[in-house]
C-alpha cells in the first residue's frame, strides 16, 4: 500500500468543505474528528442526536455532569446559543432536511450511494441508532472512511454486501487516499493523493472509477 | 389538583403483568433510576410486574436500572434503538440465549412512533429505513418522488420518567440534555409516572418554562438528589 492519510487528515479535509454557519451532525467515532478541524472564521453550529444544538468539547476530566452528553454518550460542553429540545424536534431537524451536512463511518459505500454502516452480517445484537435517519435528513451526507479495510477489502464497491443503512444517499466520500463525489450512479473522482496514479487508485477500488475534467490534488497537512 | 405520590412503592403500584412501560433516557441522561429500582423490589416482593415489554432508546447498562430489570427476568421484550452500551452483558446474553425478543427501531422513528402515540396519529411515512431489513414487511409507497415506509404508532401502558421540577398539576421541567424521550413518553403512555428532583406548588415553574404541560403526567414522586445511572456503572453498582 502506497501513503495514505490518517483518520485526522481525512477529519481536516472533510471539515474543509462545511460552509460557514452550518448546522451539522457528526456520526459517533472517527467522524467525530471533523470538529477539531473546523476552518478558521467558520462558524459552525454541531447538532446531535439525543436533543443538543451548539455544544463543545468534552469538559475537563471530574467536571462532567452525565445529564449533558452527546449521541456517543460522551459528557460535553455548551457554548454560547446552545439549546435543548426532545427527540422528536431533534430527529425533525435531521429528517426534516433542517441540517446542513452530516459526516458518518462506512463499512462499504456503493457507486449508486447506497451505504453500510451499522451491522456486518447477522450475527450478535443488532444496533442501528440514528444512522438510517440521518442518511435521509441532512441536506448533505458524506462518508469519512479509510479507502480500503486493514486486511485490503475494498469498502468502495458496485453494490453493498453488508445490510443496508440507507439506500442511494451519499453524495461524497472522504478517504485515505481520494476524494470522491457519486452522481447519476457512479463514483466521480475528485481528487486524489499526488502520490498515487489513476490506475493504482482504480486497483484499490471496487467499481469503476470515473471523471469529469481536472482531478484535483489531495494535500492535506500534517494535522 | 394533586398528583403527588407518597412513595416510589406507591408510585410504581400498580403496574401489570405484560404492562408495556416505556422508560426515559438516552444512556443514563434522563433515566429515572429509583423508580426502575422501585418497580424491581415490587418484583422481587412479589414476583410481579413480569412480562414486560420495555420502550428505552436502549436495552439497559451493567447490572443496574433497566439491564437489572432484564437480569432479573422481569422483561420478555425491549423496543429500542441501541441496544449496545459500555457494558451491554444482561441484554446481549438473554437475546443470544433467545430468552428475550428485540424490535429494532431506528431512533427517529422510534421518537416519532412514540409522539404520534401520543398525537393520536396512528401511521405515518418516512424514508429512513426504506430498502433496509428494518422495513421488511412494512407497506412502502412513493411521495414526491422518494420512496418512504409506513410506521405504526407506539403506546404505552405506563410510562415512567426522570423530570427535574415538577408543580403538583404535573407540569415538567427538564434538566440539560435529560429531556430527550421525557416529553414523548408523556405522552404516549396511558398512565404517566414521573419522578422529579423537586416538587413546587402551582404557579411557581415560570409557564414560559414549563416543557411538559400537566395534562400529559398522572402521578409525581419527589426524588431529590436522584442516582446518575452513569455515575453509578463507574462505580460500579450492582442492584441484582
Amino acid at each position: 500500500m502506497t501513503d495514505k492519510l490518517t483518520n485526522a487528515q481525512i477529519a481536516w479535509r472533510a471539515a474543509q468543505d462545511i460552509e460557514d454557519g452550518a448546522y451539522v451532525n457528526l456520526g459517533i467515532g472517527f467522524p467525530e474528528l471533523v470538529a477539531k478541524f473546523q476552518a478558521p472564521g467558520r462558524h459552525v453550529v454541531y447538532h446531535t442526536e439525543n436533543g443538543v444544538l451548539g455544544f463543545g468539547d468534552a469538559p475537563p476530566e471530574g467536571q462532567e455532569d452525565w445529564d449533558l452528553i452527546n449521541a456517543g454518550k460522551k459528557a460535553i460542553t455548551l457554548k454560547p446559543g446552545a439549546s435543548f429540545f426532545h427527540h422528536a424536534d431533534s430527529f425533525a431537524m435531521i429528517r426534516g432536511g433542517h441540517l446542513d451536512v452530516a459526516i458518518l463511518g462506512a463499512l462499504q459505500v456503493a457507486e449508486n450511494g447506497d451505504l453500510a454502516n451499522w451491522r456486518v452480517g447477522s450475527k450478535g445484537v443488532p444496533a442501528v441508532g440514528g444512522a438510517m435517519d440521518l442518511v435521509h435528513g441532512a441536506k448533505r451526507v458524506a462518508v469519512v472512511t479509510e479507502h480500503v479495510t486493514k486486511d485490503g477489502k475494498f469498502k468502495l464497491v458496485d453494490r453493498c454486501t453488508f445490510p443496508l443503512t440507507g439506500v442511494n444517499c451519499i453524495t461524497r466520500v472522504y478517504t485515505s487516499l481520494a476524494v470522491i463525489d457519486i452522481e447519476d450512479g457512479r463514483f466521480l473522482l475528485r481528487e486524489k493523493l499526488p502520490s498515487l496514479s489513476f490506475d493504482e487508485l482504480q486497483s484499490f477500488t471496487g467499481a469503476t472509477l470515473h471523471t469529469s475534467g481536472r482531478i484535483g490534488d489531495l494535500v492535506v497537512p500534517e494535522v | 389538583m394533586d398528583k403527588r405520590t407518597n412513595s416510589l412503592k406507591d408510585a410504581v403500584a400498580n403496574i401489570p403483568d405484560e404492562a408495556v412501560v416505556m422508560i426515559s433516557g438516552f444512556g443514563g441522561s434522563g433515566n429515572p433510576i429509583e423508580l426502575v429500582h422501585a418497580l424491581i423490589d415490587r418484583f422481587r416482593e412479589t414476583g410481579s410486574p413480569s412480562g414486560l415489554t420495555v420502550v428505552n432508546n436502549n436495552a439497559g447498562n451493567g447490572r443496574i436500572g433497566i439491564a437489572a430489570m432484564i437480569d432479573i427476568g422481569m422483561v420478555k421484550k425491549m423496543i429500542c434503538s441501541f441496544p449496545k452500551s459500555s457494558d451491554p452483558r444482561a441484554f446481549t446474553d438473554k437475546y443470544l440465549a433467545g430468552e428475550i425478543e428485540l424490535e429494532l427501531v431506528p431512533q427517529g422513528t422510534l421518537a416519532e412512533r412514540i409522539r404520534a402515540g401520543g398525537a393520536g396519529i396512528p401511521a405515518f411515512y418516512t424514508p429512513t429505513s426504506f430498502g433496509t431489513e428494518l422495513a421488511e414487511g412494512k407497506p412502502a409507497e412513493e411521495f414526491d418522488g422518494r420512496m418512504c415506509v409506513r410506521e405504526r404508532w407506539l403506546k404505552a401502558d405506563f410510562a415512567l420518567i426522570k423530570a427535574d421540577v415538577a408543580d403538583h398539576h404535573g407540569n415538567l421541567t427538564y434538566r440539560y440534555a435529560s429531556r430527550n424521550f421525557g416529553p414523548l413518553m408523556c405522552m404516549g403512555a396511558d398512565q404517566t409516572i414521573v419522578q422529579a428532583s423537586r416538587i413546587v406548588a402551582p404557579g411557581e415553574i415560570d409557564p414560559q418554562i414549563i416543557v411538559t404541560p400537566g395534562i400529559f403526567v398522572d402521578s409525581i414522586v419527589e426524588v431529590a438528589d436522584p442516582q446518575q445511572e452513569e455515575t453509578l456503572i463507574r462505580a460500579g453498582e450492582v442492584y441484582v
